[in-house]
C-alpha cells in the first residue's frame, strides 16, 4: 500500500473529488498559481484550471460568504483560510449564515460548504500562525468540525466533507503536513464522519485526543507501555457532533480518562469531553477527569523555550498518564 | 596585486605538463576560476582556473611546450604591475626555484619548518601570516598547494556565494516544524557562555550547508550501494585522439566527459528502470535522460548542471554542451533550471586523483555513476599481459530501486559501449 | 494594460528613474531639504538594508526561525518617516515597514532580538514573530498578524486625538492585497465620515504573497477607492524618496488642519520572496525580478547624492562600514542575549493587573 504524508493525502482528495464532481471547487488565498503555502493545492491548478481552482482576493469575509452564495446555488465549495487564525473575520459568515441556513429555512435552503484550514502550533508561528480554534465552532448546531489525524483519516474524511450536505470546518494539523506519515489505500473510499476510532487497546486509562496530539498520545502510550501502563487512546476525528458512544463505551471500561489538546486549557475542547463523561459516565469512574492542554496565556508564543512550554508533547502526555494511572 | 600561474602537480608522480592550449590571450581579462590553460599530462588532461581576476599580463610558456610542474605559466594583475615583476620576476620557461622574494622571519622558521622559496615568495605577495597556513607536506610542511589554498578560502570567506540569501529560493512551505527548524537543542536553555573553543570555525557558506543538508539527506533516505567494475578505456582515447583536432578547429575541446555521458545514456534507455525516481505512489520512470555532470568548483563546492534530454544528442553536441555548463557553472552563470530537474548524475573524481570512489546519489535519482582516474595498468587479456587505459567505474545505487543483479547490468552495459571500438 | 505596466509618470523623478541618471540640477523637492537631512534619510535607507540582507542570511544559516523583508519598500519607508513628526505622531504601521521603524528609532540590536526570539524585544518581548511592530516610546502601536486589522484601530485613534483637540495626526501603513479586507473599508469609512486626520499608506507592491494585483481587485490604481471613500486618493512613485515625501507632506498638512484623511498609494516592488520560506519561482519569472534592480531605491538615492555632491564617496564608505560595523554588533549582541523564560515572559501579562512595572518586587 502507497505510503504518504499528510498534505499529500489531503491534496489527493481534493485532487479525486475535482475529477469526481463537477460541481466541486476551491477557493482560497494563493491556492491557484503557488498551489497554496502549504502546497496543499499543488497542480491542482494546471490539472482543473482557473475556474476550478480560484485565487481569491484578501478577504476572509468574502471567502466565505462567497463560497455560501455557490453552496446555496448548488455548487460545492472547497474554501480554504490560510491559516486558522484568520478564520475571525469569517466567524459571523460561518456562524450567523452557513450554520444556521438549514434551520432557518426550515430545510429550504442548504449550504454544502468546506471549510478548511490549517491550524496548530509548533511551527515557531507565535501567536497568529499557530491558534486552535476547534472549541469556538464546536458549540454551533448545524455546523461539523471534523479534524483528521493521520493521511488515511485525511484522505477519507474530507472526501466525505466534500460529499456532506451541511457546513463541513475541516481543521488540518498543520506541523503534521509533512511529519504524519501512513498508508492510504488506492482507490475509492470514505471515512465517515461521526465515528471516533479506538487507535490503541488498553485497559488502565482512556486518553482521548485529536490533530497532532493525537500522535503525541499515541507515543506516550508506547513509551508508558514499557513500564507496564495499558494505555487505551481514542482518535475522535469529529468533534461535532461528537461520537458518545465510543467515547463512554472506553472510559467504562478503563475507569480513567485523560483528554490531550494543544489549545488554551479553559473552555477548550476537553472541557465539553469531560464534561460528557463526568455525566454519563459517572458511576464507571476511578478518578477525576484529567485535561492536559495549553495554558492559558493568548497563544502559542513565538520563542523557542515559550513555544516549547505551551505546547504538549509526548512527555509531558506520558507524564500525565503515570499521573492519572497512580490515582 | 599580481598572480603568478604555475604548473600544478597534477598527480603524485606527475612531474610535469604539457601546454595543450591556452583558452585566454595575453591582454585578455580574466576572472578568478574561469578555465585559463589546458594541461596535457599523460595521466589526464585537465583546465587549468585562473587563480585571479585580472588582465593575463604575461604567458611566459607557449603552447605544446612541456614544462616541470611548478614552473611560472603566465602572470595575471593590473596594467601597472607587469614593469616590476619582470624585473624580479623568475626567468620565463624554467622551473628552477628562485630565492624567497619577502623576509621571513628567523624566529618563526624555527616554528614553521622549511619554507619553500615558491612559498615565501607567495606569502610575500599576498601578505600571508605562514603560521596561519596548515602544512600537508613531508613534517608538516606547508607546500605551495597549501598557501595557494588558504588564499582561495580566505578570498571564499568573504560572501562569495553562488547568489545572495534573498536570491535563493525558500522551502515553499510558508512555515515549517521547529524542530526541523533548528538543530536539536537550541532552543531548551540559554545560549552557552562563550567558552574558548580549540581552533578556528569557517562560517558555512550557504552552499556548504545546502550540499550537507541534501547529502545527508540523501543517505537517510536512499538505500545506498555501490558496485565497482573497470573499463578499459582504449577505444574512447583512440577515438578522442582522432578527432580532437577536427573539433578544436570548431572551438570545441573534446574531453573524457561526453564519451561517459553517451555510454551512460545508452545504458539508461536499455535499462529504463535506472533512470527512474522512488515515490511514495511508486517508482517513477522519467521518459527522458537529464544528466547531471558534477563540476567541483574548488574550496567552494560543487554543482551539478544538467544536460537535458540528452538521449537526443550526439557526442559533439554533448561536448559542446558539458564544456559550456562547466564554465559556466565555474563563473557561477548558471541559471537556477540548469541544476534542475536530472535523472542521473555522473562524476568524475578521477580527475582530482581519485582512484575509486562511493559517490552519494544526488536525490531523488535511483543513481549515480562515479569514473575515476585513467591509470594504465597491468592486465590479462586471454592468457597474455597487456598494459592497458583502465578506470574505475562505480555505480552507487537505490536498493529500494534497484537489485544488485540488475543494477551490475546496467553498469556492465556502461563499460561494455565505452570498450566498444568506434563507438 | 497589466498592473505591472502601470508604473507611474508623475513627477520628474520617476521619469528619470526610468531612463538613467538624475538631472543636472536639483529639483524643486529636492531643495526643500537641508544635505544633513537627505545624509539622515540616506542613512536608514542603507542600514534598513544592510539589517535585511543579514537577516536573509541568517535565515539561509539556519538561525533563525522567519524573517518577513521591507527589502524594496524602503524609499516609500523613509518617505513616511520623514513625512510625519517622528516621535510625535502615532503610527500603526505592518510587517514590512523596517526602514520606518529604524528612522522612527528602532535600533537593529532590538530587531536582531526579535529575529532570535530574545529577552528584552522591544514590540512584543519575543512573544510575537518578528515584524510584529510596536514601539510605545515612539507611539507605534502593537500589530499583529491577520492583515487590515489595524486600520479601524487607526480611525479610532484618529478619532480619540480629534475630540480631545490634539493636533497629531495618524500614519498608517498597509498592503494593496489587505486592501480587500472588509476591515479596510470599514475603518477608512469612519475616518472620511468624521474627517479624520489619517493617513493610510498603501505600499503597493504588485504581490499579496503570490496573488497578482489583477486578481485582487479591478482597479489599476488603490488610490482610486479613494474616490468611492469620498477622500483625496495620490499615486505616487514608491522608489522615490521625494515622490513619497511630497504627497506626505500635503496629506500630513491636511489631516493637521482638520481636512480629513488622505489615501496614499505607493507603487513598489518586492524584489524578495514573501516570507523566508516562501518561493517566488512558481509566480513570477526571474525576469520580472531583475527589472526591479535598474529601480532599486537605495541604488537611486544613493546615486543622486553622489552626484549632487552631498554625499562624497568616503562618507559613503564611512557609512558602510558603521551599517556593517552596527549589524555586526546586533547580531552578536542578540546571539548572547537570554531568552524569554515562561514562567516569567511566557505566563503572562494576560490581564492588566499583572503588568509589571519597574521597581514592583523582584521575579
Amino acid at each position: 500500500m502507497p505510503e504518504m504524508t499528510l498534505i499529500d493525502a489531503i491534496r489527493q482528495a481534493m485532487d479525486e473529488e475535482l475529477a469526481r464532481d463537477a460541481r466541486v471547487f476551491i477557493v482560497g488565498e494563493d491556492v491557484g498559481a503557488r498551489g497554496g503555502v502549504f502546497r496543499a493545492t499543488l497542480g491542482l491548478y494546471a490539472k482543473y484550471g482557473a475556474q476550478r481552482v480560484v485565487d481569491s482576493p484578501l478577504a476572509e469575509i468574502g471567502i466565505v460568504g462567497v463560497s455560501i452564495g455557490a453552496a446555496l446555488y448548488g455548487l460545492r465549495p472547497i474554501c480554504e483560510i490560510q491559516f486558522a487564525d484568520f478564520i475571525h473575520p469569517a466567524f459571523n459568515q460561518i456562524v450567523n449564515e452557513a450554520a444556521k441556513m438549514c434551520y432557518r429555512s426550515g430545510g429550504e435552503w442548504t449550504v454544502p460548504l468546506v471549510i478548511r484550514a490549517p491550524y496548530g502550533g509548533g511551527i515557531s508561528g507565535g501567536l497568529y500562525h499557530s491558534q486552535s480554534v476547534e472549541a469556538l465552532f464546536s458549540h454551533v448546531p448545524g455546523l461539523k468540525v471534523v479534524i483528521p489525524s493521520s493521511p488515511y483519516d485525511a484522505k477519507g474524511l474530507l472526501k466525505s466533507a466534500v460529499r456532506d450536505p451541511n457546513p463541513v470546518l475541516f481543521l488540518e494539523p498543520k506541523k503534521g503536513y509533512r511529519l504524519i506519515r501512513g498508508e492510504v489505500p488506492e482507490g475509492e473510499y470514505v471515512v465517515p464522519i461521526g465515528p471516533a476510532r479506538i487507535s490503541r487497546p488498553g485497559t488502565d486509562l482512556t486518553a482521548l485526543a485529536y490533530g497532532m496530539m493525537h500522535s503525541y498520545t499515541l507515543q506516550a502510550a508506547e513509551t508508558v507501555a514499557t513500564e507496564g501502563l495499558q494505555v487505551e487512546v481514542v482518535d475522535l476525528r469529529t468533534l461535532y457532533p461528537v461520537d458518545k458512544a465510543t467515547l463512554l463505551q472506553s472510559v467504562r471500561k478503563t475507569g480513567k480518562a485523560l483528554i490531550v489538546y494543544e489549545d488554551n486549557l479553559t473552555g477548550g475542547y476537553g472541557a465539553e469531553v469531560a464534561a460528557i463523561l463526568a455525566d454519563e459516565a459517572f458511576t464507571d469512574l476511578d478518578a477525576p477527569i484529567k485535561r492536559l492542554a495549553g495554558p492559558d496565556v493568548p497563544a502559542v508564543p513565538f520563542s523557542a523555550p515559550l513555544q516549547d512550554w505551551f505546547m504538549p508533547n509526548p512527555e509531558k502526555i506520558a507524564q500525565a498518564m503515570r499521573d492519572l494511572a497512580a490515582f | 596585486m599580481a598572480t603568478q600561474v604555475k604548473m600544478p602537480q597534477l598527480g603524485e608522480s606527475v612531474v610535469e605538463g604539457t601546454i595543450a592550449k591556452w583558452l585566454k590571450r595575453e591582454g585578455e581579462t580574466v576572472q578568478e576560476l574561469e578555465p585559463l590553460v589546458e594541461i596535457d599530462t599523460d595521466k589526464v588532461d585537465t583546465e587549468i582556473p585562473a587563480p585571479a581576476t585580472g588582465k593575463l599580463l604575461k604567458v611566459y610558456v607557449g603552447e605544446g611546450t612541456t614544462v616541470k610542474a611548478g614552473t611560472l605559466l603566465a602572470i595575471i594583475g593590473r596594467e601597472e604591475e607587469v614593469v616590476v615583476l619582470e624585473e624580479l620576476g623568475p626567468k620565463p620557461g624554467t622551473s628552477e626555484p628562485q630565492g624567497p622574494a619577502g623576509p621571513v622571519r628567523a624566529a618563526r622558521v624555527q616554528e614553521l619548518g622549511f619554507v619553500s622559496p615558491v612559498v615565501a615568495k607567495v606569502a610575500a605577495e599576498h601578505q600571508v601570516d605562514l603560521l596561519e597556513v596548515r602544512g600537508t607536506g613531508l613534517r608538516g610542511r606547508i607546500t605551495k598547494k597549501d598557501v595557494l589554498s588558504f588564499l582561495e578560502a580566505r578570498r571564499n570567506a568573504s560572501a562569495n556565494e553562488v547568489a545572495p540569501a534573498w536570491e535563493r529560493p525558500g522551502e515553499g512551505d510558508l512555515f515549517r516544524p521547529s524542530d526541523l527548524q533548528f538543530p536539536k537543542g537550541a532552543a531548551s536553555s540559554a545560549p552557552a557562555p562563550a567558552t574558548p573553543a580549540d581552533g578556528e570555525i569557517m562560517p558555512l557558506s550557504p552552499v556548504r550547508r545546502q550540499i550537507a543538508e541534501r547529502m545527508v539527506r540523501s543517505k537517510s533516505v536512499s538505500a545506498h550501494v555501490t558496485t565497482v567494475m573497470e573499463a578499459d578505456l582504449g577505444a574512447v582515447l583512440a577515438h578522442r585522439d582522432a578527432n580532437r583536432m577536427a573539433l578544436e578547429r570548431d572551438g570545441v575541446k573534446l574531453t573524457l566527459t561526453p564519451y561517459f555521458v553517451l555510454a551512460a545514456v545508452s545504458a539508461l534507455k536499455a535499462y529504463p528502470e535506472v533512470n527512474s525516481s522512488w515515490e511514495e505512489s511508486g517508482i517513477r520512470y522519467h521518459r527522458a535522460v537529464h544528466i547531471g555532470v558534477a563540476v567541483s568548483l574548488g574550496s567552494e563546492g560543487l554543482v551539478v548542471p544538467v544536460i537535458k534530454e540528452a538521449e537526443q544528442k550526439s557526442l559533439l553536441r554533448l561536448a559542446m554542451e558539458v564544456n559550456d555548463l562547466s564554465r559556466r557553472a565555474r563563473s557561477h552563470q548558471l541559471k537556477a533550471e540548469e541544476v534542475q530537474g536530472g535523472t542521473f548524475t555522473l562524476t568524475n573524481h578521477g580527475v582530482s586523483g581519485s582512484l575509486l570512489a562511493t559517490p552519494i546519489i544526488n536525490p531523488p535519482q535511483c543513481a549515480i555513476l562515479g569514473v575515476g582516474l585513467v591509470q594504465k595498468r597491468v592486465v590479462v587479456i586471454g592468457d597474455a599481459i597487456a598494459i592497458r587505459p583502465m578506470a574505475y567505474l562505480t555505480l552507487t545505487f537505490d536498493h529500494r530501486i534497484l537489485d544488485g543483479a540488475r543494477a551490475d547490468a546496467f553498469l556492465a552495459k556502461v563499460i561494455e559501449i565505452l570498450q566498444m571500438p568506434g563507438s | 494594460m497589466s498592473p505591472k505596466e502601470s508604473w507611474p509618470q508623475d513627477g520628474q523623478r520617476a521619469a528619470q528613474l526610468k531612463e538613467g541618471p538624475p538631472g543636472p540640477e536639483p529639483t524643486p523637492l529636492e531643495q526643500a531639504w537641508a544635505p544633513s537631512q537627505l545624509l539622515e534619510m540616506f542613512w536608514y535607507l542603507l542600514l534598513s538594508r544592510r539589517v535585511d540582507e543579514r537577516a536573509w542570511i541568517l535565515h539561509r544559516q539556519g538561525k533563525i526561525a522567519f524573517h518577513i523583508s521591507g527589502m524594496g519598500h524602503e524609499a516609500t519607508h523613509i518617505g513616511m518617516a520623514f513625512g510625519i513628526q517622528r516621535g510625535y505622531d502615532w503610527v500603526i504601521p505592518y510587517y514590512r515597514d523596517l526602514a520606518l521603524m529604524l528612522a522612527l528609532g528602532l535600533t537593529p540590536r532590538e530587531f536582531m532580538l526579535s529575529l532570535y526570539g530574545r529577552r528584552g524585544e522591544p514590540s512584543s518581548g519575543a512573544r510575537q514573530m518578528p515584524s510584529h511592530f510596536g514601539l510605545r516610546r515612539a507611539n507605534v502601536v502593537s500589530t499583529s498578524a491577520p492583515v487590515a486589522t489595524q486600520i479601524p484601530q487607526a480611525a479610532g485613534v484618529a478619532f480619540a486625538m480629534k475630540l480631545k483637540g490634539d493636533e497629531r495626526i495618524v500614519l498608517t501603513t498597509i498592503g494593496e492585497g489587505a486592501t480587500s479586507q472588509g476591515e479596510w473599508y470599514e475603518g477608512m469609512n469612519w475616518a472620511a465620515v468624521h474627517k479624520l486626520p489619517l493617513v493610510c499608506v498603501v505600499e503597493n507592491n504588485i504581490y499579496a504573497i503570490s496573488v497578482p494585483q489583477d486578481k485582487q481587485m479591478a482597479l489599476l490604481d488603490v488610490a482610486d477607492r479613494a474616490k468611492g471613500l469620498g477622500i483625496p486618493g495620490r499615486v505616487v512613485d514608491g522608489n522615490d524618496v521625494f515622490s513619497v515625501l511630497e504627497a506626505m507632506k500635503q496629506a500630513v498638512d491636511r489631516a493637521r488642519r482638520g481636512g480629513g484623511p488622505t489615501l496614499i498609494e505607493a507603487k513598489t516592488y518586492r524584489p524578495v520572496p514573501h516570507s523566508s520560506d516562501d518561493d517566488d519561482r512558481s509566480y513570477r519569472s526571474r525576469e520580472e525580478v531583475e527589472k526591479w534592480k535598474k529601480r532599486d531605491p537605495l541604488n537611486s538615492f544613493q546615486t543622486l547624492l553622489l552626484q549632487r555632491g552631498t554625499l562624497t564617496s568616503e562618507a559613503l564608505a564611512e557609512f558602510e562600514s558603521r551599517a556593517k560595523a552596527q549589524v555586526e554588533e546586533a547580531v552578536s549582541f542578540a546571539e548572547q542575549a537570554p531568552y524569554p523564560e515562561p514562567m516569567k515572559e511566557g505566563c503572562g501579562p494576560v490581564y492588566a493587573e499583572e503588568i509589571r512595572h519597574a521597581g514592583d518586587d523582584a521575579d
